[in-house]
Parts: structure tokens; sequence; C-alpha cells
């Protein structure tokens, strides 16, 4: 079990487990407030972004140049952007910690 | 060509140049054809504005048939934003599960309907009516006012002899008119009464902005809607295996709603007015004239989609932007959406098969380019699983 924390825009920490699934469906399920997951996860709406904390951003790894284009135009974009529908839960995400960028 | 195959026509102007370009009455577009710029573009909203002149942005231009100007389509931000976080909440309603069963029940006893006759046309006997009623949530409203809008026909704004008929539009929009006063003196739960109810910016709406945002709801979902129905139909007509395959496997579903519309993206392009001279794939643009955001093009980007004229029902990463991009990306999107999942759903639980027996295509004519965008009519047998 990977246990992942969310911290949204208003300060509210939520931290859940999970063995499967993307990390945008897993925040859906938990109905994390700014992760509205529109497309699905086909990553066609970065309705799912979130700024990995730096000390974590090893575990989730570089975003695909696909996702790069999508988030290059979003707002509030770091070097730490990605988009949950593209990160797949596993043990290598146990103690992520996802701030939501929306 | 197989019936459900709708073809590019984009791809050598894409490949060779990245733009297109045509006349619309006199004040030309320049059209966008690749992901990228498209996506740039769309969301550059300080040099490619929406808040331009009502009716301009839109191709074929509605500038000499409307003064309305269409909330927030037609406005950029800030106050944009202000209109959008108003009506956005409204218009995500189709997240809640009451409203879902309630749009399952309407998809389910379309499909009943159908089962039960030998023929059936489409677009005027399954997509309008599906759409009509469905159209009763997003604004919740009575289910029999969808038959009002029924009979208007496919077409409000358009005659079969013009993409442009001002008297045709002026029944939707008296219709508006009516609604609002209804509204004002007998205010219910729907979406007038909300408006009128609202304020942005410490203002409460006027007329004019609340029967603009209504011109936009009804425009926006009626022919989008209605070719991403009908072609899906024709789609599944084809592809007999596809109902099997999401009926033993639902999780794909959201996946093949995706695609579908990546694929068919009802709407070919939406216009922008420039404002500074600039360029596009080192083509000059002026200021004050119009390029084109061609959703349907960029779907086809070989750089990013791989296959891209195929439907692959679960594409996994589907960059799509045929409910556009950025800021003024599509309000019904959420409701689009729930319509495509409950009706793919219910078809794969319901149909065995279906059989075209005659169809017509509805082919748009941009410049140098001729798309598919749909059907005229298609007429076929529903045979039940």
């Amino acid at each position: 079990m990977a246990k992942i924390t969310f911290i949204t825009s208003e300060n509210e920490s939520i931290t859940v487990e999970s063995n499967s699934g993307s990390v945008m469906e897993l925040a859906v399920q938990h109905n994390v407030k700014g992760i509205d997951g529109d497309c699905g996860g086909v990553c066609s709406c970065a309705t799912c972004h979130v700024h990995v904390a730096p000390e974590h951003f090893e575990k989730v790894g570089e975003a695909s140049e696909i996702e790069k284009d999508m988030l290059e135009l979003d707002d509030n974009v770091s070097d730490y952007s990605r988009l949950c529908c593209q990160m797949e839960v596993s043990e290598a995400l146990d103690g992520a910690v996802f701030h939501v960028a929306k | 060509m197989k019936k459900s195959e709708f073809p590019d026509p984009f791809k050598e102007a894409r490949e060779s140049k990245g733009f297109g370009e045509m006349d619309d009455q006199n004040d030309p577009v320049t059209m966008l054809l690749r992901l990228k710029d498209v996506r740039k573009s769309a969301h550059n909203w300080k040099t490619f504005q929406s808040g331009a002149t009502p009716g301009r942005i839109v191709v074929p231009s509605e500038v000499n048939i409307r003064d309305t100007r269409q909330i927030p389509f037609e406005v950029d931000p800030p106050l944009h934003g202000d209109y959008r976080s108003l009506v956005e909440p409204w218009f995500k309603r189709p997240l809640d599960p009451a409203y879902q069963g309630k749009l399952c029940k309407i998809i389910n006893d379309i499909v009943d309907e159908v089962l039960e006759k030998d023929t059936i046309e489409v677009v005027s006997e399954f997509s309008l009516k599906l759409q009509s009623r469905a159209l009763t949530l997003l604004l919740n409203i009575p289910y029999e006012e969808s038959e009002t809008w029924i009979n208007w026909g496919t077409h409000v704004f358009r005659s079969d002899d013009s993409a442009l008929d001002g008297d045709k539009a002026s029944i939707l929009y008296d219709y508006i008119d009516d609604q609002i006063e209804k509204a004002i003196e007998n205010p219910g739960e729907d979406l007038y009464s909300m408006l009128l109810a609202s304020e942005v910016n410490g203002k409460k709406l006027t007329k004019e902005e609340i029967k603009g945002v209504m011109i936009l709801t009804f425009a926006g979902g009626r022919d989008t809607v209605i070719n991403a129905v009908t072609n899906s139909i024709s789609y599944f007509a084809e592809h007999p295996e596809s109902l099997r395959r999401l009926q033993a496997e639902p999780e794909i579903r959201g996946k093949a709603v995706e695609e579908l519309i990546r694929y068919f993206a009802p709407l070919t392009h939406m216009g922008r007015v420039v404002t500074e001279d600039t360029t596009v794939c080192e083509h000059a643009i002026k200021n004050d004239s119009r390029i084109s955001l061609c959703w349907a093009s960029a779907n086809r980007d070989e750089k990013v989609f791989e296959n891209p004229n195929e439907v692959v029902l679960d594409r996994k990463i589907n960059p799509h932007i045929s409910f556009g991009f950025s800021h003024h990306n599509c309000l019904g999107a959420t409701h689009a959406r729930q319509i495509m999942n409950i009706l793919l759903a219910t078809l794969a639980e319901k149909v065995k098969s279906i059989d075209i027996l005659e169809a017509e295509e509805n082919i748009e004519e941009w410049g140098e380019f001729r798309r598919k965008v749909g059907f005229e009519q298609i007429k076929v047998k529903f045979n039940a699983n």
C-alpha cells in the first residue's frame, strides 16, 4: 500500500492509501478539492494538475513530452508540476505529497 | 469507404505549412491546423481575442444576424472569469448521481423506443430527441418543454439553403425573451431563475446578459451533441465488436467517449480576432483580421497522436481538443460527456447490432477544405441484444 497526501489550495491535508489505479482516480474518489479529472484520465483536460513536493519528485519522475506540452500552458505551472492522471499508484509513491494547483 | 469513416482533409496543409486560408463573407480567416499552435493561440487571449464584435469570432460570422453577446464565450479575461465562475457550478451538475439517474432514464427510454421500430432516421428521430430531452435536465425545466425544441427541427439557426438564417435565429431569440419574462413573473429552480437572481461584480445580470448565456447554452450544444451521437451510432453499426467490448469491459467507457469525441470533433473550428500584427507558422497575420482554431485538424496531428485516423477505443493518452482549450473550453463538456457515457453503456447493454440502410453525409466547405462532420440523414435498424 502507498500512502499519499494531497494538500488543497485551502491548506486542507488529505492522506489516503491505495495500491492501484491512477493518482487522479484516487483524488477524485476522495473528493480532493481542485482535482476534477474531467476527461477521465487521458491527458486532455489538465484538471488534475498538482505540484509534487520537491523532496518527493524523484518518486514520480519527469512528465512525458505530451504531458509537458499540456502543462506548459496551464496556469500556475512549476518545475514540479505533474498531471495526476499520468501517475500510477504503486509502492514507489509511498509517502508522496501533492499540492493541488487549482 | 465505410459510412463511419471520417477522413482528415487537413493533413497536407497541416504538414506542409500549418495553416489554411478561407474567405468568410469578405472577412477572411486563417485556419490554424497544428495542435500546438491551436493550443498556444487559444491560451493567448490578449493577441487572439474573443470579446470582439458579437458574432465575429464564429465562422461563418454571425455579425449580420445578431447583436447579443454570447456569455461567457464572447468575453475576455478578467471579466470572462467572473461570468464563468458564476455559471460553472451549474454546468457541473451532471456529476451529481441524481442528475445522472434522470439522464439514464431519458437515454434508456429512447433506446427502447427505437428498438421497437423497423427503421429510424437517426438525426431527427434519435439524436435530436435525445439532445432536446437531455437539455431539459441541464436547464432544470419540465421534460415536456423538449417537445417545442424537437418541433424546431435540427437547425434552429440554419435553413436548408442558408447557413445563416436570421429569421430562423429570431425564433430562438424570441423564445428566450419569453422564457426570461416568465421566470421574472414566476421564479423557480431553473437556469433562467438562477441567472436572474445572480450578480456579477456586485451588479445584477441584465436581461440582455441572461439572453447571451441562454443563446450560448442552446446553440453550443445543439448540432455538436447531435453529431457526436449520430456519428457514434454509425461507428457502432460498422463495429459491432466494439459494442461487445464495451459490454465486457465497462471500465474503458470513459476512454471510448474521449476517443469518439476526438475522432469526430463535432465542432470543426472556432475563430478569434487578432489584436496586433503577429505571425503563426511564419505566416503574417494582420491586426483586426481573424484566425480560427481548427480542433478537427489538431485532433489528427500525427506529431501527437499515433494512428490518428483510426478509432482506438481505449486510447490511453489522448490530448484531444474537441472541447476547445484554455479559458474558453466547452462549458457544456460535463453534460456532453455524461450523455455519451450513458449512451455507450445503454447501447452495449441493449443493442446487439445496428444496420445502416441509407446515409447522406453532411459535408462542410471551408475554403480549400471539404470536411465530413456528420450526416444530413442516416436510416438504420436497431437490433435488440
